[in-house]
């Protein structure tokens, strides 16, 4: 193995923003190779600013370097410019530590968190000089793999990724590394990829997709069934019982050069029960599982002192809902965490003044801009979506926002939702034109930013059946809220391209036959579409085309009760009939509450796993809204669910 | 009166693809990891005081890069205290610590408190000297390049700043420029090149080792440039604004205690 360090530096002169390609963060590993370890490259396939701070592959990064057995290196896709410079130079996709060919390592896994990256996992195998599809590779070439949130459907990839992992990678990874260990611990000449891919399906939480056979009847997909005994008939997510066992990154990395979400970041919980219907995170990861407050303490203390960093993020998918975050933020701002100067951030703010109050308390300067997402625009919407909060909950927490001396508020809502009419439309501009006139009361100039997303139905939600609005409707409802919105001084309306929306659908729910679309489109030289500059809806167009596929046919029509879905074979843990009657309630705009606090509905994620929540707190958080601590009925008829004794844990 | 702290460090290896801004926050980082008492502005959003000066363009090597760190006063104690108390006894051992919180390529040379009057650097160095390494050209042909550059009266470049073109004239920055001999083994690559030294002014306007390259012909190609030196001149004479022997020094560069006497 060579360093292609002295072939990569005359490129970089050339390039934007070289110091993507150069490694040396602080935390990084540079392991040395020889030694019959597995040599995993983890690779993100977006740009380094993006990938670097992604924690997930930083555990993993941490998890393998401890491991006797095992090493691994990192990589992210090259920008456009770099990948030219270096396809010209013969330059094949290489590591950031040793800069070592992608095609000397032993495995390629990649993190795939978002559907329109894609096209980029395609590019950046063929850029490590590895056939593409994962039918042409040999023994000598390395395993392909791929974990991440989109693994849940991970059908329209089943081509070129030879084996899936769905879940929480922390125990995972170190089985796949036994099968693979011992699958290299052969001579090379009398390695069997087929056996080791076999041995792969025979790790829980592992899907070779490969091993399965695709049936349909005309266009209609009629089943996924493996061809080998080998491979189970299902494939059940992992689950971590106890993220106390898992204090990583203990080294998160620190870049050169600015990335994303530059700071400590702090995993506090994972997994999130507030049921909002059309959050796939919020679904897949139960239960919730906390942090001990001491160790989330520990860490943040270790973290600042390693790193310099005057910012820690306490991260999960709803902050403000971590049992014991007064005491954390009060132990960081107090100075029990180190003693310098350091300011909190809380991705993911529930929507209530509690909230601010806690928010108050954290930014002492930079009072720039606070960021809540009621994600409907009336409160029927919101029932609909279970997304509990008030116009009372919302009125409150812009209130008490501008009163403690913010000046913008920032409101994320969708568009496209299920049954959704106009006036949930226009809902959104009058909701963020009564915020502003809350603003007025106490600053002569506030904003208020209303950021509106179409919504994009996922796999394994209640709204897995629903047919994605059309990228002309969502185009006809962002032009209702252009017009509402106009005349509202210190309101400003940003909405997510349509057409990129209706692409993220394909990607989402497609089935395998959306492989040879994603193919063609990356042989167009559609690369990172994820990128306004570079998205191209005409290349998706021509390729479904291409393949007798439809954007109706894929993601805008409504899904049958009784069909079989591209990800019935794989499994969060959450039952299909419990999904079921949530989309049935979702129809009829009935909420269900949280489950952390009240009787179990049965969801599947905890009983099948024999895991429960890890909550230290037993009451929902004090002003909490969403469903908890509020009268439900307040403001309009609202049912709630009741749950049969039956159904309790 | 605030203390102020010089510090020298160079910039070397694949860190060099850095930018300015990136070895600042690199600094910043270091500079809490370190636990120097750092003084911050007033205000909004107070930053650490701490002061760069001229910026080296990202791709380049560098050993003399400066800051300034203006550090809070001690609150109370005898004034022959440093300002960072007992945590580092000497200015050698906070330079050691300083190299071991900075990544690996950015390395603290020299370090000496400076009056807290003392002009900014960026103010103050008046040119720069760098090491060049050209591809492209025979050793002869740039022998002859150079001489063709330093006998013209000027050097007109077409440059766009906001919309517009200006006709710049670089020879007047151009204070010299010769080929050298390098030590052995420091070629950045296998292929024949050759090796200048430029001194190279920063005002009337400051001149990049890129752009310099390029009025030698767009044949030639810029292969490495490394800033050896910058420069103050005051009365006739030339200083560092800290030399790299000021490791440890507890009073100022020469320049600055001057203008303290």
């Amino acid at each position: 193995m060579v360093s292609l360090w002295p072939s990569i530096e005359p490129l970089l002169d050339g390039v934007a923003k070289p110091a993507r390609y150069i490694g040396g963060e602080q935390g990084a590993t540079v392991p040395v190779h020889g030694g019959g370890q597995v040599a995993w490259l983890l690779i993100y396939p977006d740009t380094y600013e993006i990938g670097l701070p992604n924690q997930g592959l930083q555990i993993l990064y941490e998890l393998l370097n401890e491991r006797p057995d095992a090493l691994a290196e990192r990589t992210y896709a090259p920008w456009i410019d770099m990948e030219s410079a270096m396809r010209a130079a013969g330059v094949p996709l290489f590591s950031v530590e040793n800069h070592l060919a992608a095609g000397d390592f032993d495995v390629m896994a990649f993190n795939l968190s978002a559907e329109l990256v894609y096209t980029n996992v395609l590019n950046l195998i063929d850029l490590a000089g590895v056939p593409v599809r994962g039918a042409g590779r040999t023994s000598a070439h390395p395993v392909v793999l791929a974990g991440g949130h989109c693994t849940f459907n991970p059908e329209p990839l089943a081509d070129f990724v030879d084996a899936f992992v769905l879940g929480d990678g922390e125990e995972v990874v170190g089985e796949i590394n036994d099968v693979l260990a011992g699958w290299l611990a052969t001579e090379p000449e009398l390695r069997d990829r087929a056996a080791l891919l076999e041995g792969l399906a025979s790790v829980e939480g592992v899907y070779v997709p490969s091993l399965y056979r695709v049936d349909f009847e005309g266009q209609v997909l009629t089943g996924i069934t493996p061809r080998t005994p080998a491979a189970p008939p299902q494939v059940v997510k992992r689950t971590i019982s106890d993220l106390a066992e898992w204090p990583y990154p203990k080294n998160q990395l620190v870049p050169l050069t600015e990335v994303v979400h530059d700071r400590l970041n702090v995993e506090v919980f994972r997994g999130c029960t507030r049921g909002c219907r059309f959050c796939q995170a919020g679904m897949i990861t139960r239960p919730v599982r906390e942090r001990p407050a001491a160790q989330v303490r520990s860490m943040i203390r270790a973290g600042l002192e390693r790193t310099g960093y005057d910012e820690v993020a306490l991260t999960s998918l709803s902050t403000a809902d971590f049992s014991s975050i007064e005491d954390t933020v009060r132990a960081v701002v107090g100075g029990e965490c180190g003693d310098q100067q350091v300011s909190v951030s809380l991705p993911s703010l529930r929507v209530d003044a509690f909230t601010v109050a806690t928010a108050t308390q954290i930014a002492h300067a930079r009072r720039t801009g606070l960021t809540f997402a009621p994600e409907g625009g009336t409160w029927r919407m919101r029932r609909v979506i279970n997304k509990l909060i008030t116009e009372e909950d919302l009125y409150s927490a812009v209130d008490a926002a501008f009163s403690n001396g913010w000046r913008r508020v920032k409101l994320y809502f969708l568009i496209g939702l299920p049954t959704e009419r106009d006036e949930d439309v226009l809902g959104i501009a009058e909701l963020a034109r009564r915020c502003v006139e809350i603003g007025r009361r106490h600053h002569r100039g506030p904003t208020v930013v209303a950021s509106v997303g179409g919504f994009v139905p996922k796999p394994h939600t209640p709204f897995q059946w629903f047919g994605q609005d059309t990228a002309a409707e969502l185009r006809r409802k962002v032009n209702l809220l252009k017009d509402a919105c106009r005349p509202v001084r210190g309101l400003s309306l940003r909405w997510h391209d349509p057409e990129a929306t209706a692409v993220e659908g394909l990607a989402s729910r497609g089935d395998r036959r959306m492989g040879a679309v994603i193919e063609r489109v990356w042989r167009a030289g559609g690369t990172f579409q994820e990128w306004s500059e570079c998205f191209d809806l005409s290349k998706w167009e021509a390729a479904l085309e291409a393949e007798g596929l439809s954007l109706e046919s894929v993601t805008y029509r409504d899904r049958e009760p009784d069909e079989v879905l591209a990800w019935d074979h794989l499994s969060a843990g959450l039952h299909r009939d419990f999904l079921w009657s949530d989309w049935q309630d979702a129809l009829a705009a009935v909420a269900v509450e949280d489950c952390r606090w009240t009787p179990c509905y049965d969801c599947g994620a905890c009983t099948d796993a024999g895991i429960e929540h890890v909550v230290a707190s037993n009451v929902p958080p004090a002003g909490g809204s969403q469903g908890t601590g509020q009268d439900l009925a307040t403001g309009d008829r609202v049912p709630v669910r009741f749950v049969t004794a039956a159904g309790a844990r | 009166m605030a203390d102020r702290l010089r510090v020298r460090f160079g910039k070397v290896g694949k860190i060099r693809f850095t930018s300015h801004r990136d070895v600042a926050r690199m600094w910043e980082r270091a500079l809490r990891r370190s636990g120097l008492p750092v003084a911050r502005s007033q205000g909004f959003n107070p930053r650490p005081l701490v002061a760069f000066g001229l910026a080296l363009p990202t791709g380049c090597e560098s050993l003399a890069e400066y800051l300034d760190v203006t550090l809070a006063a001690p609150v109370d104690g005898p004034s022959e205290v440093p300002p960072w108390g007992d945590s580092y006894p000497d200015l050698v051992t906070l330079g050691l610590a300083l190299s071991e919180f900075l990544p690996e390529g950015i390395d603290v040379g020299a370090l000496a408190m400076v009056p807290s009057d003392a002009s900014s650097l960026q103010q103050e160095v008046t040119s720069c000297s760098w090491e060049l390494e050209v591809l492209g050209v025979t050793a002869a042909e740039l022998v002859r390049r150079v001489e063709l550059l330093l006998d013209a009266p000027t050097v007109s470049v077409r440059r766009e700043r906001k919309g517009r073109h200006f006709d710049d004239d670089l020879r007047p920055s151009v204070r010299s420029l010769a080929l050298f001999e390098p030590p052995e083994g420091s070629t950045a690559s296998g292929s024949p090149s050759g090796f200048l030294r430029a001194e190279l002014a920063t005002r009337p306007r400051g001149v990049r080792p890129r752009e310099l390259v390029e009025v030698l012909g767009t044949d030639v190609v810029l292969a490495r440039a490394r800033r050896t030196q910058q420069w103050i001149e005051c009365d006739g004479a030339r200083f560092e604004p800290l030399s790299a022997d000021d490791l440890g020094r507890a009073v100022g560069a020469p320049h600055a205690m001057g203008r303290a006497s």
